[in-house]
């Protein structure tokens, strides 16, 4: 059984769902302070979830990527262990360096609450791993303001030559550069993404394809 | 007590969307804006012996914290 750490910042709010969705894909969820130093061993991967840490306050995950706890995570990433960020946690990971790109407020300026057509483009090797092929396209939720991917030109061309393009939106709702709505790093044990998979576990709720990310 | 201050702008190619919405009011009320850039303005305040120690503290800060140099660029200087 895969025990995954689930960090919580101040104003981190999808803790609770991401923990339902790990124990419903058969793994334990565990809550991790932000104060806390972790002992990474004890752990099969982490997952950051999304909300709005320190009120998104000087760039969202800006504060939150100084915390103690993710000197440990940036430990756990050098060592191959498996984390994802989903949307506030995908922008601490970009803000902490351990994703490449940042996220900027959506194009239209607004806040959008919906869902979204997703298209695989490189599986992540533990998160969805290879229950979600190639060119397979999957219906998650958004919920973001700060959601458009920003990467320079020469940075995306080495994002495309490295596979590091986990997902991309079908009909590009927040200006994301290259339609990017999730990046993995180089080694590709870490990835990050805007929409909420954790939002998709069962038909009732819109959909139940997310549940393959915590698989 | 040396204060400095660190002014944080969006890098000019990246797409300012408050710059934006501030100059399209800015330009309905008849002024004829070229551009509008909305960033940040950071004052700290430290117990240094001297102005240079201070300015060099406060870069690091920028460095590391204050700005994200993928998407923007910042101006330290001691008040």
């Amino acid at each position: 059984m895969k025990k995954i750490g689930v960090l919580r910042f101040p104003g981190t709010n999808c803790d609770r769902d991401i923990i339902q969705a790990v124990n419903e894909s058969g793994g334990v969820g565990e809550y991790l302070w932000y104060q806390d130093r972790v002992d990474i061993n004890q752990y099969d991967g982490f997952i950051l979830p999304g909300g709005f840490s320190y009120g998104d306050y000087l760039r969202s995950g800006a504060l939150a990527a100084q915390a103690p706890v993710m000197d440990d995570i940036r430990e756990a990433a050098s060592k191959g262990m498996p984390i994802m960020g989903i949307c506030n946690g995908f922008q601490i990971l970009c803000e902490a360096g351990l994703l490449p790109g940042a996220l900027m407020r959506n194009t239209s300026s607004r806040f959008i609450d919906k869902w979204v057509n997703l298209e695989m483009i490189s599986p992540h090797q533990f998160f969805g791993g290879q229950r979600i092929s190639k060119g397979e396209v999957v219906h998650f939720p958004i919920a973001h303001a700060d959601g458009r991917y920003y990467i320079d030109e020469r940075e995306l061309s080495g994002l495309h030559d490295n596979e590091q393009v986990w997902l991309t939106y079908k009909d590009n709702p927040n200006g994301s550069v290259a339609n990017i709505a999730g990046v993995k790093n180089k080694e590709g044990n870490v990835g990050g993404m805007m929409p909420h998979p954790e939002r998709a576990l069962f038909e009732w709720m819109g959909g139940s394809e997310g549940l393959m990310i915590f698989l | 007590m040396i204060k400095v201050a660190v002014k944080i702008l969006p890098r000019p190619e990246v797409l300012d969307t408050q710059g934006r919405a501030v100059s399209e009011i800015l330009n309905k009320q008849g002024h004829e804006l070229h551009q509008c850039q909305v960033g940040r303005y950071v004052v700290l305040e430290m117990e240094e012996s001297s102005k240079e120690e201070a300015l060099k503290k406060a870069n690091a800060m920028a460095e590391k914290v204050l700005h994200n140099p993928l998407i923007e660029v910042f101006e330290a200087e001691v008040l």
